[in-house]
Order: C-alpha cells, then sequence, then structure tokens
C-alpha cells in the first residue's frame, strides 16, 4: 500500500502561483495553508493580503481574503478581527510593507495587543517593484537603488523588526525563522502553528518573521539564494523567539 | 501529470506548474532530480524530473522545498 509523503495542501487553492522560480513565497504560502489545515481553522480564516509580491495571496489561501492598501493590513486585520471575532485573522506582508509604509500600522497594532496573527516576509528587499533597497536591505547588499552596495552612512541601519517589537509589553509572541532549507522549514512551521493556536486562545498579537528570498531581484539563482539567506543574512537577522508570554521568554531573548 | 514507480515509491510531476527552478534538484539527498532539456512545459519551462526512480527513498524533500506544489511523493509501506 502507498502512503503518501508529500502532496500539495488543500489550503491551497488551484491557482498557479504568480511567483518568479524558486522565490520562497510559495514555500512559505505552503507552510500557512498546511497550518490552516493541521489546526482545523482553515474554513474559518480570513488572510489579509498585502501590496507586494504576494498581492494576490488571497487567491492563493483557500479561506476567504481581502487584500489592504500598502502596510495597512494590520489595520485592516484590526477591524475585521474586532467585528468577527469567532474568525481567525492573519496578515501576510512583506518588508517593503510591513517594515517601510507600513511601520505605524505593525507598531500600533502591537501596542494594542490586537488578537491577531501576523506573517512577515523579510526578503531584504522590494521585490514587487524591480528590487529596490528596502528599510531591511543589508549593508554591502547591491539592490537597484543601491548599485555599489547599500551604505550605512545615508540609509541608516537595516531595521530589526522582531527586535523593535519584542520591547512592547502587549506583544505576546514574536519568533524569527527561515525558509532556505528543509530543518528551517520544520521549525518555521512549527512557529507558524504556535502563532496561529496563540490567535485561536485567544492570547493576543503573535508575529512570526520569515526569512526569505527573492532570487530576482537579488541577482541570484534560486539555490544560491537560499545560500545568501545563510550565509548574509542569519549573521544579521539572527533567528530565535524574541517574545513569548506563554513561557517568559522575551525581549530580545534568543533561544 | 508524469509518474515515476518503482516497486516502492513513487513521484507525480504536475509538469505544467514547474517553473524549472532547481530547488528540487539541489535538495535531493540522491541527486536523482533533474530539468527535463527534452520537454518543454505550457510555461516554457524544461520541468523537473526524476531521472533514477530505483535509488529515491521517498524521503519527500524535493517536494516540501517545492515552492509551487509540483511533485507528489508516496511511498510504499
Ligand atoms: C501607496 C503605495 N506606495 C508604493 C507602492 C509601490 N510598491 C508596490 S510593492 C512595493 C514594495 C513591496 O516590497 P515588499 O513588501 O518587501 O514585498 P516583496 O515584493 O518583496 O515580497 C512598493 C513600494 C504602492 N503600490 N502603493
Ligand atoms: S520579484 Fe522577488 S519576491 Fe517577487 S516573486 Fe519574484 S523572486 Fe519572489
Ligand atoms: S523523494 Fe527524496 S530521494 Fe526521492 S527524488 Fe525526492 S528528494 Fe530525491
Ligand atoms: S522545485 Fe518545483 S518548480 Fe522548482 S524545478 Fe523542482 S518541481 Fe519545478
Ligand atoms: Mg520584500
Amino acid at each position: 500500500m502507498a502512503k503518501v509523503v508529500y502532496e500539495k495542501s488543500r489550503g491551497l487553492t488551484d491557482n498557479p502561483l504568480s511567483y518568479c522560480p524558486g522565490c520562497t513565497h510559495g514555500i512559505i504560502h505552503k507552510l500557512v495553508a498546511e497550518s490552516l489545515v493541521e489546526l482545523d481553522i482553515l474554513e474559518r480564516t480570513i488572510a489579509i493580503a498585502p501590496v507586494g509580491c504576494s498581492v494576490l495571496g488571497y487567491d492563493y489561501f483557500n479561506c476567504d481574503g481581502v487584500q489592504a492598501s500598502h502596510g495597512r493590513a494590520p489595520a485592516v486585520a484590526t477591524g475585521i478581527k474586532r467585528t468577527n471575532p469567532d474568525k481567525i485573522v492573519f496578515t501576510y506582508q512583506g518588508d517593503g510593507d510591513l517594515a517601510a509604509i507600513g511601520t505605524a500600522e505593525i507598531v500600533h497594532a502591537a501596542h494594542r495587543g490586537e488578537n491577531m496573527t501576523v506573517f512577515f516576509v523579510n526578503n531584504a528587499i522590494y521585490g514587487m517593484t524591480g528590487g529596490q533597497m528596502a528599510p531591511t536591505t543589508l549593508i554591502d547588499m547591491k539592490t537597484s537603488t543601491s548599485p555599489f552596495g547599500r551604505q550605512l552612512e545615508g540609509t541608516g541601519q537595516p531595521i530589526l523588526v522582531s527586535e523593535m517589537l519584542s520591547q512592547i509589553p502587549s506583544v505576546y509572541y514574536i519568533e524569527r525563522v527561515a525558509a532556505h532549507d528543509i530543518p528551517h522549514l520544520t521549525k518555521a512551521k512549527e512557529a507558524i502553528k504556535k502563532a496561529l493556536q496563540n490567535q485561536v486562545d485567544g492570547k493576543g498579537f503573535s508575529m512570526v518573521e520569515i526569512l526569505g528570498t527573492c532570487p530576482i531581484g537579488w541577482a541570484k539563482t534560486p539555490a544560491d539564494a537560499m545560500e545568501f539567506v545563510k550565509e548574509k543574512m542569519l549573521p544579521y537577522y539572527p533567528l530565535g523567539v524574541y517574545a513569548d508570554k506563554a513561557s517568559n521568554a522575551g525581549q530580545g531573548e534568543v533561544k | 501529470m508524469i509518474s515515476e514507480y518503482t516497486a516502492k515509491h513513487r513521484l507525480t510531476f504536475a509538469d505544467n506548474l514547474c517553473k524549472g527552478c532547481d530547488l528540487c534538484a539541489a535538495a535531493c539527498p540522491k541527486k536523482i532530480i533533474k530539468m527535463d532539456k527534452t520537454r518543454v512545459n505550457a510555461k516554457g519551462y524544461n520541468p523537473a524530473m526524476c531521472f533514477d526512480i530505483e535509488n529515491c527513498i521517498a524521503c519527500g524533500i524535493c517536494a516540501k522545498i517545492c515552492p509551487d506544489s509540483v511533485i507528489k511523493v508516496e511511498r510504499d509501506v
């Protein structure tokens, strides 16, 4: 008898993904979709898609969904969750969306301790618009608007969202994970499930920052982009739990 | 859809969803997946294919890393 080791999750629709070959958005979508199915919450979940490459996310997750203006997904999620407290509401946002134009929205949603789940996909670039420098772009990283590499002088330090938000006392759970290989994907999925379960249990604001790639914007093959996450992203963006009221971890504590 | 059988395991590729990104090939511990240069799929890519199914251990790694959910892996139990 044959046992299925892996097949496409029913948490995803049949729509083909619009992402470039080898982009981690597709992989991260799978982790979210599988988690919704495994927690048995797919039928009562509402996805809030951002502006960015994942703008069509509501077409890919096999649940209800809407798309918010750039950076405003946490505000839209707040309204939907407050008026539909029985629904599970998550935002799926890129770094340009969450950590640039949407910085105010995420900071205030976290301070309000909204009972929502945020998936923050940090690929250190504005992928959708042609690979421009984002606040999260690493020092010395070349982008179409930092052709000689980002410099600290003039553009400042790459923004550390998980570290920053973990200082907010009303935050329940924040973890940073990565999507560049199988062991890290296993860990990432655990964090995603925890962040959703927290909302089911009414615990409050949970966010998972997922380090991903943009092979096109980074001008790398998909496999080399995965290496770049390991070699360059992990040292600057350490993985771990930054806040967890369930275990009293937090305030920057890394496991 | 192209299915590859052994007495033990089966890989099924949803060919027309494949973007030829090579992530499955790079991640396979047995290095038995390659892009099939003899075929072009509906998207215009050379799709991934297993060229040595007898050595597949049905670990599922290729399918888990695939961003486009192209591969189904079945293990004989
Ligand atoms: C109000 C507004 N300003 C600017 C833009 C242009 N814009 C579209 S996507 C984007 C950045 C997306 O980057 P990110 O959130 O990191 O997503 P990625 O594509 O990298 O996944 C920008 C600036 C817009 N659509 N709307
Ligand atoms: S531009 Fe970058 S982030 Fe957007 S789909 Fe392509 S590879 Fe992915
Ligand atoms: S199941 Fe494992 S061994 Fe078989 S092709 Fe996929 S990665 Fe390779
Ligand atoms: S990982 Fe998926 S999309 Fe990429 S080459 Fe393999 S089967 Fe095709
Ligand atoms: Mg981005």
